[in-house]
Protein backbone atom coordinates (compact mmCIF):
# COMPACT_ATOMS: atom_id res chain seq x y z
CA UNK A 1 0.00 0.00 0.00
CA UNK A 2 1.30 3.53 -1.14
CA UNK A 3 -1.08 5.44 0.43
CA UNK A 4 -0.75 7.16 4.05
CA UNK A 5 -2.87 7.34 6.52
CA UNK A 6 -4.82 10.32 7.05
CA UNK A 7 -2.85 13.13 8.71
CA UNK A 8 -3.95 14.68 12.14
CA UNK A 9 -2.95 17.90 13.57
CA UNK A 10 -2.45 17.09 17.70
CA UNK A 11 -3.20 19.60 20.22
CA UNK A 12 -2.41 18.84 23.97
CA UNK A 13 -3.77 20.75 27.12
CA UNK A 14 -0.96 20.48 29.78
CA UNK A 15 -2.77 21.21 32.64
CA UNK A 16 -6.50 22.46 33.38
CA UNK A 17 -6.52 26.24 32.99
CA UNK A 18 -4.18 26.20 29.94
CA UNK A 19 -5.29 26.27 26.51
CA UNK A 20 -4.59 23.48 24.24
CA UNK A 21 -1.51 23.92 22.43
CA UNK A 22 -0.43 22.51 18.81
CA UNK A 23 2.33 19.87 19.41
CA UNK A 24 2.87 18.22 16.40
CA UNK A 25 1.16 15.69 13.32
CA UNK A 26 0.74 12.49 13.16
CA UNK A 27 -0.60 9.50 11.01
CA UNK A 28 -3.56 7.35 11.73
CA UNK A 29 -6.56 5.45 10.24
CA UNK A 30 -9.57 7.42 12.29
CA UNK A 31 -9.94 10.30 15.08
CA UNK A 32 -9.45 7.39 17.94
CA UNK A 33 -6.21 5.95 16.45
CA UNK A 34 -4.83 9.65 16.36
CA UNK A 35 -5.92 10.49 19.99
CA UNK A 36 -4.30 7.00 20.94
CA UNK A 37 -0.95 7.70 18.65
CA UNK A 38 -1.13 10.93 19.93
CA UNK A 39 -0.95 9.66 23.44
CA UNK A 40 2.11 7.77 22.95
CA UNK A 41 3.92 9.82 20.77
CA UNK A 42 3.53 12.92 22.61
CA UNK A 43 2.54 12.40 26.14
CA UNK A 44 5.08 9.93 27.21
CA UNK A 45 6.20 12.02 30.46
CA UNK A 46 2.80 13.66 31.61
CA UNK A 47 2.43 16.39 28.94
CA UNK A 48 -1.18 16.60 28.88
CA UNK A 49 -4.18 15.76 30.06
CA UNK A 50 -6.19 16.18 27.17
CA UNK A 51 -5.52 16.03 23.52
CA UNK A 52 -7.62 17.41 20.54
CA UNK A 53 -6.79 15.70 17.40
CA UNK A 54 -7.85 17.42 14.10
CA UNK A 55 -7.60 15.90 10.74
CA UNK A 56 -4.71 18.58 8.71
CA UNK A 57 -6.91 18.64 5.17
CA UNK A 58 -9.85 20.63 8.21
CA UNK A 59 -7.59 23.11 8.70
CA UNK A 60 -7.29 26.25 6.63
CA UNK A 61 -4.19 28.34 7.19
CA UNK A 62 -3.44 32.09 6.08
CA UNK A 63 -0.59 32.63 3.76
CA UNK A 64 2.29 34.21 4.47
CA UNK A 65 1.28 36.69 1.07
CA UNK A 66 -1.56 37.84 3.29
CA UNK A 67 0.34 38.35 6.10
CA UNK A 68 0.98 42.33 5.09
CA UNK A 69 -2.68 43.15 4.28
CA UNK A 70 -4.04 40.96 7.58
CA UNK A 71 -2.15 42.07 10.30
CA UNK A 72 -0.19 45.65 8.95
CA UNK A 73 -3.40 47.47 9.71
CA UNK A 74 -2.44 47.23 13.34
CA UNK A 75 0.93 48.51 13.27
CA UNK A 76 -0.38 51.98 12.94
CA UNK A 77 -2.86 52.22 16.33
CA UNK A 78 -0.85 52.59 19.28
CA UNK A 79 -3.75 54.15 20.71
CA UNK A 80 -5.09 50.63 21.34
CA UNK A 81 -2.08 50.24 23.65
CA UNK A 82 -2.89 51.76 27.56
CA UNK A 83 0.72 53.48 27.14
CA UNK A 84 -0.53 55.72 24.40
CA UNK A 85 -2.39 57.88 27.47
CA UNK A 86 -0.99 60.67 28.90
CA UNK A 87 -2.01 60.99 32.62
CA UNK A 88 0.23 62.60 35.76
CA UNK A 89 2.21 60.13 38.34
CA UNK A 90 -0.47 61.72 40.98
CA UNK A 91 -3.32 59.71 39.67
CA UNK A 92 -3.08 55.89 40.91
CA UNK A 93 -4.67 52.90 40.53
CA UNK A 94 -5.09 53.25 36.84
CA UNK B 1 26.78 36.79 -5.50
CA UNK B 2 26.04 38.17 -9.00
CA UNK B 3 23.33 35.12 -9.98
CA UNK B 4 21.33 35.29 -6.94
CA UNK B 5 17.61 36.13 -7.07
CA UNK B 6 16.24 38.79 -5.36
CA UNK B 7 13.74 36.25 -3.83
CA UNK B 8 17.07 34.52 -2.29
CA UNK B 9 18.45 37.81 -1.08
CA UNK B 10 15.49 38.25 0.81
CA UNK B 11 15.08 34.67 2.28
CA UNK B 12 18.63 35.01 3.40
CA UNK B 13 18.04 38.41 5.23
CA UNK B 14 15.18 37.05 6.86
CA UNK B 15 17.96 34.13 7.95
CA UNK B 16 20.79 36.64 8.59
CA UNK B 17 17.99 38.48 11.25
CA UNK B 18 17.84 35.15 12.89
CA UNK B 19 14.11 34.54 12.03
CA UNK B 20 12.42 31.60 11.76
CA UNK B 21 11.12 29.71 8.76
CA UNK B 22 8.29 28.02 8.64
CA UNK B 23 6.31 25.73 6.08
CA UNK B 24 4.12 28.04 3.65
CA UNK B 25 6.76 30.75 4.04
CA UNK B 26 8.94 30.93 0.26
CA UNK B 27 12.30 29.21 0.34
CA UNK B 28 14.46 28.41 -2.19
CA UNK B 29 14.32 24.76 -3.55
CA UNK B 30 18.03 24.20 -2.61
CA UNK B 31 16.91 25.11 1.19
CA UNK B 32 14.20 22.70 0.81
CA UNK B 33 15.98 19.54 -0.59
CA UNK B 34 19.18 20.34 1.92
CA UNK B 35 16.34 20.39 4.64
CA UNK B 36 14.20 17.23 3.40
CA UNK B 37 17.74 15.48 3.24
CA UNK B 38 18.82 15.90 6.78
CA UNK B 39 15.57 15.77 8.13
CA UNK B 40 14.62 12.53 7.09
CA UNK B 41 17.94 11.21 7.52
CA UNK B 42 17.85 12.12 10.90
CA UNK B 43 14.34 10.53 11.85
CA UNK B 44 15.75 6.77 9.65
CA UNK B 45 18.34 7.24 11.96
CA UNK B 46 15.97 7.27 14.90
CA UNK B 47 13.98 4.47 13.33
CA UNK B 48 17.09 1.88 12.38
CA UNK B 49 18.76 2.96 15.46
CA UNK B 50 16.37 0.90 17.57
CA UNK B 51 17.43 -1.81 15.92
CA UNK B 52 20.60 -2.61 17.92
CA UNK B 53 19.28 -1.86 20.90
CA UNK B 54 15.47 -3.98 20.77
CA UNK B 55 17.59 -7.11 20.71
CA UNK B 56 18.67 -6.73 23.80
CA UNK B 57 15.49 -5.87 25.47
CA UNK B 58 14.89 -9.65 26.41
CA UNK B 59 18.59 -10.11 27.68
CA UNK B 60 18.67 -7.14 29.94
CA UNK B 61 20.29 -7.89 33.44
CA UNK B 62 17.15 -6.75 35.46
CA UNK B 63 14.05 -5.05 35.68
CA UNK B 64 15.30 -1.75 36.30
CA UNK B 65 17.49 -2.21 33.11
CA UNK B 66 14.86 -3.56 30.88
CA UNK B 67 12.21 -1.22 31.78
CA UNK B 68 14.64 1.71 30.90
CA UNK B 69 15.68 -0.02 27.93
CA UNK B 70 12.41 -0.67 26.73
CA UNK B 71 11.69 3.12 27.48
CA UNK B 72 14.40 4.65 25.89
CA UNK B 73 13.83 2.59 22.47
CA UNK B 74 10.14 3.88 22.40
CA UNK B 75 11.39 7.15 22.67
CA UNK B 76 13.02 6.68 19.89
CA UNK B 77 10.50 6.01 17.85
CA UNK B 78 8.61 9.01 19.35
CA UNK B 79 11.72 10.93 17.66
CA UNK B 80 11.13 9.41 14.97
CA UNK B 81 8.01 10.48 14.86
CA UNK B 82 8.74 13.75 15.43
CA UNK B 83 11.31 14.33 12.22
CA UNK B 84 8.81 12.37 9.76
CA UNK B 85 6.21 14.83 10.66
CA UNK B 86 8.39 17.72 10.44
CA UNK B 87 10.15 16.59 6.75
CA UNK B 88 6.36 16.37 5.36
CA UNK B 89 6.10 19.78 6.41
CA UNK B 90 7.96 20.66 3.41
CA UNK B 91 6.25 18.47 1.11
CA UNK B 92 7.02 15.02 0.85
CA UNK B 93 4.93 12.56 1.55
CA UNK B 94 5.70 9.57 4.69
CA UNK B 95 5.34 6.67 2.05
CA UNK B 96 7.71 8.27 -0.44
CA UNK B 97 10.47 8.96 3.23
CA UNK B 98 9.77 5.42 4.22
CA UNK B 99 10.66 4.11 0.23
CA UNK B 100 13.78 6.02 0.29
CA UNK B 101 14.99 4.29 3.28
CA UNK B 102 14.40 0.58 1.95
CA UNK B 103 15.36 0.90 -1.24
CA UNK B 104 18.86 2.70 0.39
CA UNK B 105 18.55 5.93 -1.51
CA UNK B 106 17.83 7.35 2.15
CA UNK B 107 20.89 7.68 4.79
CA UNK B 108 21.08 6.98 7.81
CA UNK B 109 23.60 7.34 10.16
CA UNK B 110 26.09 4.55 9.79
CA UNK B 111 26.60 4.38 13.70
CA UNK B 112 24.17 2.12 13.69
CA UNK B 113 25.96 -0.42 11.20
CA UNK B 114 27.91 -1.69 13.79
CA UNK B 115 26.41 -4.63 16.05
CA UNK B 116 25.55 -4.61 19.82
CA UNK B 117 27.71 -7.60 20.85
CA UNK B 118 27.32 -7.82 24.83
CA UNK B 119 25.54 -6.14 27.21
CA UNK B 120 28.14 -3.66 27.85
CA UNK B 121 27.17 -2.24 24.08
CA UNK B 122 23.87 -1.01 25.98
CA UNK B 123 26.30 1.27 28.42
CA UNK B 124 28.76 2.56 25.62
CA UNK B 125 25.38 3.10 22.69
CA UNK B 126 23.95 5.20 25.51
CA UNK B 127 27.15 7.16 26.96
CA UNK B 128 28.52 7.58 23.41
CA UNK B 129 26.45 7.11 21.03
CA UNK B 130 23.52 8.87 22.73
CA UNK B 131 26.17 11.19 23.79
CA UNK B 132 27.54 12.51 20.61
CA UNK B 133 23.76 12.64 19.29
CA UNK B 134 22.87 15.25 21.96
CA UNK B 135 26.00 17.32 21.06
CA UNK B 136 24.78 17.73 17.45
CA UNK B 137 21.53 18.50 18.38
CA UNK B 138 21.69 21.06 21.22
CA UNK B 139 22.46 23.28 18.69
CA UNK B 140 19.68 22.21 15.86
CA UNK B 141 17.08 23.61 18.94
CA UNK B 142 18.06 26.91 17.24
CA UNK B 143 18.47 25.68 13.52
CA UNK B 144 16.48 27.87 11.02
CA UNK B 145 13.71 25.70 10.24
CA UNK B 146 10.78 26.18 12.96
CA UNK B 147 8.86 22.52 12.67
CA UNK B 148 12.70 20.89 12.63
CA UNK B 149 13.47 23.49 15.79
CA UNK B 150 10.36 22.72 17.90
CA UNK B 151 11.28 18.58 17.14
CA UNK B 152 14.78 19.08 18.34
CA UNK B 153 13.91 20.98 21.39
CA UNK B 154 11.74 17.81 22.39
CA UNK B 155 14.04 15.44 21.45
CA UNK B 156 16.57 17.28 23.09
CA UNK B 157 14.56 17.19 26.12
CA UNK B 158 13.86 13.47 26.40
CA UNK B 159 17.34 12.33 25.00
CA UNK B 160 19.44 13.33 28.23
CA UNK B 161 17.98 10.25 30.23
CA UNK B 162 19.30 8.01 27.72
CA UNK B 163 23.08 8.87 28.32
CA UNK B 164 22.36 8.89 31.97
CA UNK B 165 21.25 5.76 31.71
CA UNK B 166 24.09 4.37 29.10
CA UNK B 167 26.66 5.95 31.69
CA UNK B 168 25.10 4.34 35.12
CA UNK B 169 25.27 0.90 32.96
CA UNK B 170 29.05 1.63 32.10
CA UNK B 171 29.84 2.97 35.76
CA UNK B 172 28.21 -0.47 37.64
CA UNK B 173 30.55 -2.79 34.91
CA UNK B 174 33.20 -0.86 35.69
CA UNK B 175 33.07 -1.21 39.06
CA UNK B 176 31.68 -4.29 38.85
CA UNK B 177 34.43 -7.98 38.66
CA UNK B 178 37.28 -8.23 36.75
CA UNK B 179 35.06 -9.63 33.72
CA UNK B 180 32.27 -6.77 33.83
CA UNK B 181 35.19 -4.26 33.43
CA UNK B 182 36.78 -6.01 30.82
CA UNK B 183 33.63 -6.45 29.16
CA UNK B 184 32.99 -2.14 29.70
CA UNK B 185 36.35 -1.66 28.35
CA UNK B 186 35.93 -3.70 25.23
CA UNK B 187 32.48 -1.73 24.60
CA UNK B 188 34.58 1.33 24.58
CA UNK B 189 37.23 0.27 22.22
CA UNK B 190 34.88 -0.91 19.87
CA UNK B 191 32.65 2.05 20.22
CA UNK B 192 34.82 4.71 20.45
CA UNK B 193 35.81 5.51 17.13
CA UNK B 194 32.03 5.12 15.53
CA UNK B 195 31.10 7.65 17.55
CA UNK B 196 33.72 10.50 16.77
CA UNK B 197 32.70 9.40 13.08
CA UNK B 198 29.09 10.02 14.11
CA UNK B 199 29.81 14.00 13.67
CA UNK B 200 30.40 13.54 9.71
CA UNK B 201 33.86 13.99 7.39
CA UNK B 202 36.18 16.37 8.60
CA UNK B 203 35.48 20.37 7.50
CA UNK B 204 37.48 20.09 4.70
CA UNK B 205 35.79 17.27 3.34
CA UNK B 206 31.36 18.16 3.71
CA UNK B 207 30.18 19.31 0.94
CA UNK B 208 27.10 20.26 2.75
CA UNK B 209 28.66 22.12 5.64
CA UNK B 210 29.03 26.05 4.32
CA UNK B 211 25.91 26.26 2.86
CA UNK B 212 24.05 24.82 5.88
CA UNK B 213 26.05 27.05 8.21
CA UNK B 214 25.07 30.28 5.86
CA UNK B 215 21.25 29.02 5.81
CA UNK B 216 21.67 28.46 9.52
CA UNK B 217 20.22 24.71 9.54
CA UNK B 218 24.02 24.05 10.97
CA UNK B 219 25.04 25.87 13.69
CA UNK B 220 28.91 24.55 13.99
CA UNK B 221 31.33 22.60 12.06
CA UNK B 222 31.55 18.87 12.08
CA UNK B 223 35.15 19.29 13.50
CA UNK B 224 33.95 21.69 16.15
CA UNK B 225 31.67 19.66 17.50
CA UNK B 226 33.69 16.55 17.57
CA UNK B 227 36.50 18.34 19.20
CA UNK B 228 33.41 19.29 22.21
CA UNK B 229 32.18 15.91 22.26
CA UNK B 230 35.84 14.45 22.64
CA UNK B 231 36.88 17.08 25.68
CA UNK B 232 33.38 16.22 27.50
CA UNK B 233 34.26 12.49 27.19
CA UNK B 234 37.69 11.44 28.18
CA UNK B 235 37.31 13.16 31.66
CA UNK B 236 34.09 10.90 31.91
CA UNK B 237 36.13 8.00 30.93
CA UNK B 238 38.80 8.75 33.31
CA UNK B 239 36.01 8.41 36.06
CA UNK B 240 35.13 4.87 34.84
CA UNK B 241 38.71 3.64 35.39
CA UNK B 242 38.30 3.23 31.25
CA UNK B 243 41.31 3.97 28.94
CA UNK B 244 40.35 5.51 25.28
CA UNK B 245 41.64 3.19 22.35
CA UNK B 246 43.85 6.12 21.25
CA UNK B 247 47.82 6.38 21.55
CA UNK B 248 47.66 10.19 20.14
CA UNK B 249 45.33 11.50 23.05
CA UNK B 250 46.62 13.59 24.95
CA UNK B 251 45.56 17.24 26.96
CA UNK B 252 47.24 20.31 24.85
CA UNK B 253 47.34 22.68 27.38
CA UNK B 254 47.85 25.62 25.09
CA UNK B 255 45.09 25.25 22.72
CA UNK B 256 42.72 23.54 26.20
CA UNK B 257 41.56 20.70 24.21
CA UNK B 258 42.50 17.21 23.71
CA UNK B 259 44.60 15.97 20.59
CA UNK B 260 43.33 13.43 18.97
CA UNK B 261 44.40 10.81 16.43
CA UNK B 262 43.42 10.31 12.85
CA UNK B 263 40.28 8.56 12.42
CA UNK B 264 39.91 5.78 9.87
CA UNK B 265 38.45 7.83 6.76
CA UNK B 266 38.30 5.17 4.63
CA UNK B 267 36.26 2.80 7.28
CA UNK B 268 34.09 5.85 7.62
CA UNK B 269 33.26 6.18 3.52
CA UNK B 270 33.03 2.07 3.69
CA UNK B 271 30.31 2.34 5.84
CA UNK B 272 28.08 4.91 4.38
CA UNK B 273 28.52 3.01 0.78
CA UNK B 274 26.64 0.40 2.67
CA UNK B 275 29.25 -1.93 3.61
CA UNK B 276 29.72 -1.41 7.15
CA UNK B 277 29.29 -5.41 9.61
CA UNK B 278 25.87 -4.59 9.51
CA UNK B 279 23.98 -2.13 6.93
CA UNK B 280 22.83 -5.21 4.83
CA UNK B 281 21.16 -6.75 7.78
CA UNK B 282 19.70 -3.51 8.80
CA UNK B 283 17.94 -2.94 5.89
CA UNK B 284 16.56 -6.63 5.43
CA UNK B 285 15.11 -5.88 9.61
CA UNK B 286 13.07 -2.52 8.33
CA UNK B 287 11.83 -3.75 5.41
CA UNK B 288 10.63 -7.12 6.96
CA UNK B 289 8.68 -5.21 9.36
CA UNK B 290 7.80 -2.47 7.52
CA UNK B 291 6.30 -5.46 4.77
CA UNK B 292 5.00 -7.48 7.34
CA UNK B 293 3.30 -4.30 9.02
CA UNK B 294 1.48 -3.76 5.81
CA UNK B 295 -2.31 -6.00 6.27
CA UNK B 296 -2.38 -4.41 9.57
CA UNK B 297 -2.57 -0.79 8.05
CA UNK B 298 -4.40 -1.73 5.57
CA UNK B 299 -7.13 -3.47 7.48
CA UNK B 300 -7.27 -0.02 9.81
CA UNK B 301 -7.87 2.43 6.82
CA UNK B 302 -10.21 -0.42 5.96
CA UNK B 303 -12.17 -0.67 9.25
CA UNK B 304 -12.14 3.21 9.55
CA UNK B 305 -13.57 3.45 5.71
CA UNK B 306 -16.36 1.43 6.78
CA UNK B 307 -17.44 2.99 10.13
CA UNK B 308 -17.58 5.87 8.31
CA UNK B 309 -19.62 5.22 5.45
CA UNK B 310 -21.93 3.55 8.01
CA UNK B 311 -21.69 6.83 9.77
CA UNK B 312 -22.93 8.60 6.74
CA UNK B 313 -25.64 6.55 5.60
CA UNK B 314 -27.04 6.70 9.60
CA UNK B 315 -27.06 10.40 8.91
CA UNK B 316 -28.66 10.40 5.70
CA UNK B 317 -31.59 8.00 6.87
CA UNK B 318 -32.52 10.57 9.66
CA UNK B 319 -32.26 13.71 7.48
Amino acid sequence: MKKDWPLWEIFIRSKNGLSHKHVGSLHAADAQMAIENARDVYTRRNEGISIWVVESKHITASSPDQAESLFDPADDKVYRHPTFYDLPDEVKHI
Amino acid sequence: MPDITKMEQEFQARIDRDEKIEPKDWMPEAYRKTLTRQISQHAHSEIVGMLPEGNWITRAPSLRRKVALIAKVQDEAGHGLYLYAAAETLGIDRATLLEELHTGKAKYSSIFNYPATTWADMGAIGWLVDGAAIMNQVPLCRTSYGPYARAMVRVCKEESFHQRQGYEIMLTLSRGTEVQKRMAQDALNRWWWPSLMMFGPSDKDSQHTEQSMRWRIKRFTNDELRQRFVDMTVPQAEFLGLTVPDPDLKWNEETQHYDFGEINWEEFWNVVKGNGPCNRQRLRARVKAHEEGAWVREAAMAYAEKRQQRENAAVAQVA
